[in-house]
């Protein structure tokens, strides 16, 4: 038998012309899946790209393996339908704000909720990029667009809050930019079994430019991101702040460490099973805050949604199905004209 | 399984009927269904042709004693062939005022009433809205009246049985089957039976079931009874031989879908959505494990369409199922499968509308959803069910269609079909015709859109088969490559390939056939689904009065038959009978231009027969 061919990035790319524009953070995003894709070792023809509608749904088509482009909001339906039929297929799902979170919000929510096995990318702009740069249910309130010309003022949904709430059992973030980064959040994605959960802050250039750089422009990414990683302290701004519970509070607050501050060991330690504390780092708010970047929360369930159904079909169906669909026609009362 | 003989009914004096309708009603607790079943299983024994009905309230657990929350259950069964459950009762067995309140108003003109007057107190009275007692106070002169104190009678029958009050007056609805046994001159052993294997837990109840039956049989055979009430006999139908089991229609579109798979040699991937009255489908196949068939239970009317979708995408036939207003959700998602040409089955129990309308009750107004229901030129396969028994062929013929012509299809059944039953003779599955789909797996010249030049379906590729891998979507695709297209001259090949892939199926099924009657003449009625039954007996019983009535009734919606419209345009007018405002005769006069008349209604109640020879007796007179 041959040994199998290593696979390289471009083998997962597609002829077909890519239409994002210019600039747009999509490209970087497609650049680290399409860089991750070959160390899983799945064949092409084995994994499946499925997306809604919007900028980001457009990434199966530049994706050589198998795609699906559904209907707005709907794609953790028609995933969920793909990896219940075949629980082989390594499914990946692409979605935004808006078709995530929005029209497609309750969809989102079961495939969380029932752990369907696949990887969940979930583009974040904060903003309607497809119809012309509405405002979404992540713009922050104030943001100004064609439907909200005086700004908007209804309060966003925190991606990775509802995920957890969701009960999603891996949640991660990372951003476009971040190219050494979100590799490491992908792989570690599609490591989990189970649904895992990427938010992926996405630079829209043309509705939504630098709606991120308060945390994610490189002059200030230091002291307003924090990089989780398990088993760590929760340090960031090069080791001199980190992140501890409130004393007499069930709250994270910011403290300087070392000379003048409070020592590491008084720093909170990353514990990535915790839902509890993701759900903290998740919804920190305000300038003082960091954004927490990396896997949030991570704690896998013995087995799937997908995996259970297959275990269960597989533990009750007949060797012949022929034969036991005409025992089961003639089951209960039956009688006989002669 | 049993062997229908004939039983020696013991009294010889029987007055001898061609077919009855009785009607059962209590509230929910009185165990109205359980009492229809055992007198339908006995009356299938007995040889008689039969169809059944069970009619529930719209509420779960109403308050006893209200007209809301009356259960019934009919049964029509006679030495002929049964169509319809009958127009109405000849006899009623009322359980309480309620029943008799809510039921009364569609028993014939000199039925028989069986009532258990030990519920007709003061209380119950006003609950369901008498003034006076009915039993007593003359209104119910009209009828042949029968009241018994079935409750007490039940009650003295069992005082030796060990059961306390209220688990003893449970044991009443067996009383009064007894009784009915009597009157029609039923075998009591198989219900023995029944009743001796449903509660081997509880062998006190089954023998207290059984005393009860066996006290209201001989009440039958003792009693004196008032005037006008007797003892019947009605001879064994004309039945063909073979091996029979009643069947629902939810139960038989349940095991046609099975069925249908088998033949194409795929999984069947069934989602769904609660919903008043499809659910019972989601139940029946939800128990269909060993058969490999996998359920789910989605969040949505959408997602169930849509992972129907992503499983047929994968490799299953993909199948969902609602009722009109669930149906409306999955539009979207069934333009996905049209434009991705994939197969897809939508089956839809239809009920009254518009909106939530009445859930409880049956209606045929979504043809026009079915046939035209979506944006876009958006053509899909619809059939449509006559019967019970006819959705298993049905449900087959949607698993054909759809995998051979890569479409979605709609299964058009309807609240009526879904509950009802008749006797089926037990299908033999390896005599059934095989239709194997047979998977794209060869990469040379592939693209997703290839077409079979005959059938102009697109191949099948399904992820996990080396070499195939392709997007697909939403958006118009290019006819020769499937690649994204929005070339104006290529969207109008494709919609044209489209609609041409679906009116050619024309060519793939039946002529239509005249199912009574001449093929042409002075009047054609022409039905769809459910009123088969109600028809099909109208037309019977005018063209026995000699008048030059047919009757076609149709089960491929859309596409329609090819011979159709020359076969209409033989008569001189066609009667279009349907339970809502005239969709089919639309239908029909845009196709055909034949000037088709409509017999149209909407009051949540099937068709009556009288109500059909009626119309056709004014267009003969015309």
């Amino acid at each position: 038998m041959n040994a199998p061919i290593k696979l390289t990035p471009k083998d997962f790319a597609t002829d077909q012309e890519v239409r994002w524009c210019p600039g747009c953070g999509d490209y970087a995003i497609l650049k680290s899946v399409l860089g991750v894709l070959p160390d899983f070792g799945v064949p092409r023809d084995k994994t499946v790209f499925v997306s809604g509608i919007g900028c980001s749904s457009r990434f199966p088509y530049y994706v050589s393996t198998y795609g699906f482009h559904t209907i707005h909001g709907r794609a953790p339906a028609i995933a969920t339908g793909i990896k219940l039929a075949n629980p082989e297929l390594d499914v990946w799902l692409v979605t935004g704000d808006g078709d995530g979170l929005s029209i497609g919000g309750n969809h989102l929510l079961h495939v969380l909720r029932r752990n369907v096995n696949m990887q969940i990318l979930l583009f974040n702009n904060e903003i309607y990029g497809l119809t012309k740069g509405q405002y979404s249910p992540t713009s922050r309130p104030g943001t100004r667009s064609p439907s909200t010309p005086y700004g908007s003022f209804d309060p966003p949904v925190i991606a990775a809050a509802f995920a957890l709430g969701a009960g999603a059992r891996f949640v991660a973030r990372s951003i476009d930019t971040l190219q050494k980064h979100l590799p490491i959040v992908l792989k570690r994605a599609h490591d989990h079994i189970g649904a895992s959960f990427v938010e992926i802050f996405q630079n829209c250039i043309v509705y939504n430019d630098a709606v991120f750089d308060d945390f994610a422009a490189k002059d200030v990414a230091a002291e307003r991101q924090i990089h989780l990683e398990h088993g760590k302290p929760l340090l960031f701004a090069g080791g001199r702040k980190g992140l501890r519970v409130k004393p007499g509070s069930l709250a994270l607050e910011v403290v300087n460490v070392g000379e003048g501050g409070v020592g590491v060991g008084e720093v909170l330690v990353h514990d990535e099973t915790n839902r509890i504390l993701a759900t903290m780092l998740a919804t920190m708010e305000g300038a003082d805050f960091p954004v927490a970047l990396g896997v949030l929360y991570c704690n896998p369930a013995a087995s799937s949604y997908d995996a259970e159904v297959d275990r269960r079909i597989k533990k009750r169906v007949s060797p012949d199905r022929r034969a036991a669909l005409t025992r089961m026609l003639a089951r209960g009362a039956t009688w006989t004209v002669s | 399984m049993s062997t229908a003989v004939a039983y020696e009914p013991e009294r010889l004096d029987r007055r001898e009927l061609e077919s009855v309708v009785v009607r059962f009603a209590g509230d929910s607790g009185d165990g109205v269904q359980v009492t229809g079943a055992q007198f339908t299983q006995t009356t299938a024994l007995a040889g008689n042709d039969l169809a059944t009905f069970p009619d529930f309230p719209a509420e779960i657990r109403a308050p006893t004693g209200t007209t809301f929350g009356v259960s019934a259950f009919q049964i029509n069964f006679g030495a002929r062939d049964i169509k319809t459950v009958g127009d109405a009762p000849d006899v009623l067995v009322a359980f309480n005022p309620a029943a008799l309140k809510v039921e009364l108003k569609s028993l014939k003109p000199g039925g028989v009433v069986i009532a258990d007057s030990g519920t007709f107190t003061d209380r119950n009275l006003e609950k369901a809205g008498f003034g006076d007692n009915p039993l007593t106070d003359g209104s119910l002169a009209s009828y042949r009246l029968m009241a018994v104190d079935i409750s007490q009678r039940t009650l003295d029958a069992l005082k030796t049985s060990g059961l306390n009050k209220r688990e003893a007056l449970r044991c009443k609805n067996f009383w009064a089957l007894g009784l009915v046994y009597w009157m029609f001159g039923r075998d009591r052993k198989p219900t023995h039976s029944w009743l001796a294997q449903k509660f081997k837990d509880r062998p006190d109840l089954g023998a207290a079931n059984t005393a009860a039956l066996d006290a209201g049989h001989a009440y039958g055979e003792t009693a004196e009874l008032p005037e006008g009430i007797e003892a019947y006999v009605i001879p064994p139908a004309a039945i063909a031989p073979g091996t029979y089991r009643n069947i629902t229609g939810y139960e038989a579109i349940a095991f046609g879908l099975a069925a249908g798979a088998q033949l194409a040699e795929l999984p069947l991937f069934f989602s769904s959505y609660p919903i008043t009255p499809a659910s019972t489908l989601l139940h029946a196949l939800a128990t269909m494990a060993e058969l490999g068939v996998t359920t789910f239970q989605a969040e949505d009317e959408i997602a169930a369409a849509c992972a129907a979708i992503g499983a047929s995408y994968s490799g299953s036939i993909g199948v969902t199922s609602s009722s009109g207003p669930g149906v409306a959700l999955k539009t979207e998602a069934i333009g996905l499968a049209v434009a991705t040409e994939l197969p897809l089955i939508v089956v839809n129990s239809q009920r009254a509308g518009p909106s939530t309308g009445m859930p409880t009750k049956t209606e045929q107004s979504d043809l026009y959803q079915a046939v035209f229901g979506r944006n876009a030129d958006t053509h899909v396969v619809v059939l449509s069910a006559r019967s019970p028994a006819d959705c298993f062929e049905v449900a087959i013929e949607a698993v054909r269609l759809a995998t051979k012509y890569m479409t979605p299809v709609i299964l058009l059944t309807d609240g009526y079909i879904a509950n009802a039953a008749e006797p089926w003779p037990l299908p033999k599955i390896d005599t059934l015709a095989p239709f194997p789909v047979k998977f794209r797996t060869a990469p040379e010249g592939f693209h997703p859109f290839l077409r079979d030049p005959g059938t102009l379906a697109r191949v099948w590729a399904v992820p996990g088969t080396p070499g195939l891998e392709h997007r697909i979507g939403g958006i118009e695709k290019a006819y020769d490559s499937g690649h994204i297209s929005y070339e104006p001259a290529n969207h109008q090949r494709m919609t044209d390939v489209r609609v041409a892939k679906i009116a050619g199926i024309a060519d793939d099924i039946p002529l239509q056939t005249v199912d009574s009657g001449a093929t042409s003449g002075r009047i054609a009625v022409v039905g769809w689904g459910s009123t088969y039954g109600p028809i099909s007996r109208a037309v019977d019983n005018v063209r026995a009065r000699g008048g030059a009535v047919a009757h076609i009734h149709l089960r491929h919606m859309w596409p329609m038959p090819r011979n159709l419209g020359t076969l209409l345009a033989g008569y001189d007018k066609v009667l279009v009978a349907e339970m809502n405002k005239g969709q089919l005769a639309t239908i029909l006069r845009a196709q055909y231009l034949v000037p088709a008349e409509s017999l149209s209604k909407v009051n949540g109640q099937p068709f009556k027969i009288a109500e059909i020879e009626a119309a056709i007796n004014r267009l003969l007179e015309q």
